[in-house]
Parts: C-alpha cells; structure tokens; sequence
C-alpha cells in the first residue's frame, strides 16, 4: 500500500513538473511582445519598464508621419492584392491537383512547397537581382509576384485538406443531374470547400503583411513596406514609435486570429448543416 | 444520358488534361517569373561570371573568415533545435491533454506569437536585451550583477531570440503527434503492470517520435537561413550566412559570390529535405512492419 501510495505521488510529482514547465514556456511565449505594450505608453523619449505616466505620444507621432503612414498603406495594398490573386491562383492550383488530370503532377508539387523549402534570404537576393533588371523593384506589381509566391504553398495546402475532406460524390451527383463544370464548383464545390478558402485568404494577408525579408531587398528609397520601414528603424534607431507600432501591429494579429476562428466556425456550422 | 458523363468522371477526376493545365497555368507562370527565374540567374552569376568557374564555391567554402560564418550557421541552428524541442515538447504535451478553454488558451499562446510579426517579436528582444533593458534592469535590482551585461550582439542573444520565434514550429508537430496517441494505449501499459515512467519511456515518447523530427528539421532549415532576428540581434559581430549574403549583395555589390553562398546554403538544405522524406517513410516502414 504504501509502495502504491509513492507511485501515485511520484506520478503526481512528475506530472506536475513537467505541468510547470509548459506554463512557464507560455509565459516565455507570450511575454516579450506583451512587455512592449505598456512601454509604448510611456512619455519618456527612453522606452522604460514599467512606464512612469501614460501619454498617446507615440502614437501621434506614428499618426503623423507621412513615411510611416505611406509604408503602411503601402503594406496593406501589397497585402490585399496578394490576398486575391493567391487564394484565385492557389484555389485553381489545388483543384487541378485533387480533381484533374495535370501532367507532370509530381514536379507542380515540388514547385509549390518550393518556396517553404528554400530559404527566404535566398528567394529574396535572387528576385532582387531579376527584378532590378525588370524595373519591378519598389512597385506593387513586384512585391505582390514576390509575396504571391511566398503565400501559395500555405493557400494550396488549406484548399488542398478542405478538398479531401468533402465526399466528391457530391460533385459527381451535380455533374450528371447536366450541371457543367463551373455551375458545379459555383454551387456544389465552393460552399463546401470555403471555410479553408477563407482560411487560406487570412493567411495568405498576414504573410503578406508581415513579410520582411523580401521586402527588404525589393523595396526603394521611396516605396517600402511597414516591415521594411521597421527594419530600418530598428537598425538605426530604437524609438518609441516602434513600440507603439508593435503594440498595434499584435492587437492587430488578435483581432484577425479571433476573427478568423469566429468566421470558420461559423462556416463550418453552415457546411454542416447544408451536408447533414 | 447526355455529353457521355464518363469521359468527366474518370475515377473521381474529372477535369480534362487541358483544363487541369488552364487551371494550373497562372501558378506555372508566377512559378516561373518569380522563382524560378530569379534562382536560376542567380545560381548562374556564381558559376558563369565570367566564364564557367567554381571559384565563387571555393573561396565561400575554404576561406576562413567564410568558414568561420559556415560554422557559426550550423552552431546556433543546432542550438535554436535543441532549445526549442525541451521547451516544446512539455507544452505539447500539456495541450495534447487538455480541452475545452484550457486547450483554446494554450494553442492561443502558441498562435498569437506565430502569427506576430517576426520584426515585433525581434523588436521586443532588442528592448528586453539593451543595456538599460528590462532583463538588465532585473538582474541589478536582484543584485546578480552591479553594472549592465552586454547582451545584444552576443550568441546567447541569437539563440535565445530566435528560439522564442521558431518555437511554435517545434510545439504544432510534436502537439499533433501527441495527439494522435489514444488513450488507451496508456491505459493499457498501466494495466499490464508499467510505471508512469515507463509509459512515457516506452509508450508515449516513442510516439511523438514522428513530431519532434518533423519540427526538429523545421527549425533546423529555418534556422539555417534566418535574416532578420540574427541581423538585428546579433549585429556584424555574430553574423549567420544569411546576413553575410546580404552584406554582399548590398554592401560589396559581388553578385557571384553572394551567388556561391546562396548555392552553399541550398545545396545544405535540400540535402537535409530528402533526408526528411526519407526519415518520414522510414517511419512508415518501420511502423507498418
């Protein structure tokens, strides 16, 4: 009895221990961007910890300074574009791999987790030499190619598992009650299927959005991303402002990823009470 | 029966090949123009310019200042992987077992951080690492140093940085694979007589196997070529071969060289690529047998 009495607390001891463990590994997770928010409402010129007085100052700085407020409609342009044309392009992509006939299939695939597998600095020192060459460098045409590409391999994959997941019996039942092709993917595939194309959009925004390393090397002197605006900021001088931009930019990422739950979810009860 | 709905519904597939090309042929394009191509020159500026030459590939891989950043690359991508799986495998291991909120706020604090902007997460290190920063401002106040440690620009720096950035990379397999393991598996080691301890050693570990490679060699290829968290945080001083490409692209303007450590940097990594598809169908061997 008392053997099974140790065994039972060392299982506990154990149990717990590796418990705390994986708290504390949140708090490590979590903690250095939640530091920065209060810091970015600091009134000092010098970011201190815990902030001796709240003031906007930050803020209005952010506000009023034409670079950062171009960088960052720039951003959101490039993000937008880059949305619509990998969730088209990544959406025609899974469909031809899952329900078509593409020769050379094996090689499309490998192009597609191409840019996963290929390190970014690699990607974005050899876009920066051909599109220099292609006047591409700086315009949106450039960064939404480059971020296009980027954001594919995840939009296929979420199409790809959201295409698996549904019974292609439905599609067939469409097909031979004389639907055609696109009356068949406009009422029977897309509905199923737009939980993950919505997904992948969101996804395919925030890599976009965030993305820097490319950035960094397509960008000029006067069109630049936020990242890369950050980047040379961070670089040259560690101000306030970019306490209080960090600070929007992760309450921004929490808005879109409790957004996107709440979207998906809601979308999923659709699905299934329209398959049920 | 119209239009001979055979010719549509071959086994499932049923679009035609030209259509499956049309409906390929924007991504082959973007493929082309926006990858492709661009690693294609720049492959060819390291072994063309002038004439056909692998002497950009020796002077990356024998010079000793090169080398040394080789070097350096491997050892903190090493560190960041072996860092990353003891502080992932505990918390995946808590979220594989719980449910309900407490799942919904673990996998929040591993999401939040993957979706944050590497640049924030950078820049709060940079704020938390400074002379006068938070971690140097703790450590006076505890009294474990009198003056301010420098620790931006260090090794330590980096490796602790992007640990912190690439650790969701770790915890998502190795969570999925835990997962994965049904209940009864334990329940029935226990039955036939196993300790706690010898559960986790013969049972549960051994399953999440599969996880911790899968996130080990993603962290370790991402970790390979990181730009930005080792730029800023380890400055010239500790500089990866990620950084040493860009500085010669935008400082030394030498395309063929920063060509040959790109061909470097590839070469590594689709090695270790094919390793991994090889590990993973391994497994799948050694499981099925």
């Amino acid at each position: 009895m008392s053997a099974q009495h140790r065994q039972g607390s060392s299982r506990h001891a154990g149990r717990a221990a590796i418990g705390a463990v994986a708290y504390a590994v949140t708090v490590f997770l979590l903690l250095p961007t939640l530091v920065i928010m209060p810091m970015s409402v600091g009134p000092e010129r010098y970011l201190r910890f815990p902030p001796n007085g709240f003031s906007l100052r930050w803020y209005a700085e952010y506000f009023g300074d034409a670079d950062w407020i171009n960088a960052t409609l720039f951003s959101l342009e490039i993000g937008v574009v880059t949305t619509i044309a990998a969730t088209v392009v990544g959406t025609m992509l899974a469909l031809a791999l899952v329900r078509g006939r593409l020769p050379g299939k094996g090689l499309v695939e490998l192009l597609v987790i191409g840019p996963v597998i290929v390190p970014h600095i690699a990607l974005a020192v050899a876009m920066f030499l051909v599109f220099e060459q292609l006047r591409l460098t700086g315009t949106l045409l450039g960064f939404a190619m480059a971020h296009t590409i980027l954001a594919l391999p995840f939009v296929v994959f979420t199409v790809l598992a959201a295409l698996y997941r549904f019974d292609a019996d439905l599609e067939r039942a469409a097909l031979s009650c004389g639907a055609g092709p696109l009356r068949t993917f406009r009422h029977v595939t897309l509905p199923l299927i737009a939980p993950g194309v919505v997904s992948a959009a969101l996804f395919a925004f925030i890599i976009s959005f965030d993305e820097a390393v490319v950035s960094f090397f397509i960008s000029n002197l006067d069109r630049k991303t936020l990242p890369r605006k950050m980047f040379e900021d961070i670089d040259y001088n560690v101000s306030p402002t970019l306490a209080a931009v960090a600070t929007m930019l992760t309450l921004l990422t929490i808005v879109a990823l409790v957004g996107s739950h709440l979207i998906k979810s809601r979308l999923d009860r659709r699905t299934r009470t329209a398959t049920d | 029966m119209s239009a001979r709905p055979a010719r549509w519904l071959l086994g499932g597939r049923h679009y035609s090949e030209v259509a499956s090309l049309a409906l390929a042929a924007p991504f082959l394009i973007l493929a082309f123009v926006a990858f492709i191509l661009p690693l294609g020159s720049l492959l060819h500026e390291s072994l063309f310019l002038p004439a056909p030459t692998l002497a950009h590939y020796e002077r990356a891989v024998t010079e000793p200042v090169y080398l040394r950043v080789m070097l350096r690359t491997l050892r903190i991508a090493a560190s960041v992987t072996v860092l990353t799986l003891l502080l992932a495998w505990p918390l995946a291991w808590l979220m594989a077992r719980s449910s309900g909120l407490k799942l919904a706020i673990l996998v929040a604090s591993v999401l939040l951080p993957l979706w944050t902007s590497v640049l924030v997460r950078t820049y709060a290190w940079m704020v938390l690492l400074q002379k006068n920063g938070v971690i140097n401002q703790l450590l006076m106040g505890a009294g474990i140093t009198s003056e301010p440690l420098r620790l931006l620009y260090t090794e330590g720096a980096v490796v602790l940085a992007m640990s912190h950035v690439l650790l969701p990379f770790m915890v998502l397999p190795i969570f999925s694979a835990l997962r994965g393991i049904p209940d009864d598996y334990s329940r029935a080691a226990q039955m036939l007589g196993a300790s706690e301890w010898a559960t986790f050693r013969e049972v549960i570990f051994p399953l999440s196997l599969p996880g911790v490679t899968s996130g080990c060699l993603m962290v370790f290829l991402l970790a390979l070529g990181f730009f930005v968290t080792p730029a800023l945080i380890g400055g010239p001083q500790q500089m990866m071969i990620a950084t040493l490409v860009s500085q010669q692209v935008r400082e030394m303007l030498d395309w063929s060289f920063a060509g040959a450590l790109v061909g470097v940097l590839l070469a590594f990594v689709l090695l270790i690529a094919i390793l991994f598809k090889r590990a993973v169908r391994l497994d799948r061997f050694v499981g099925s047998a």
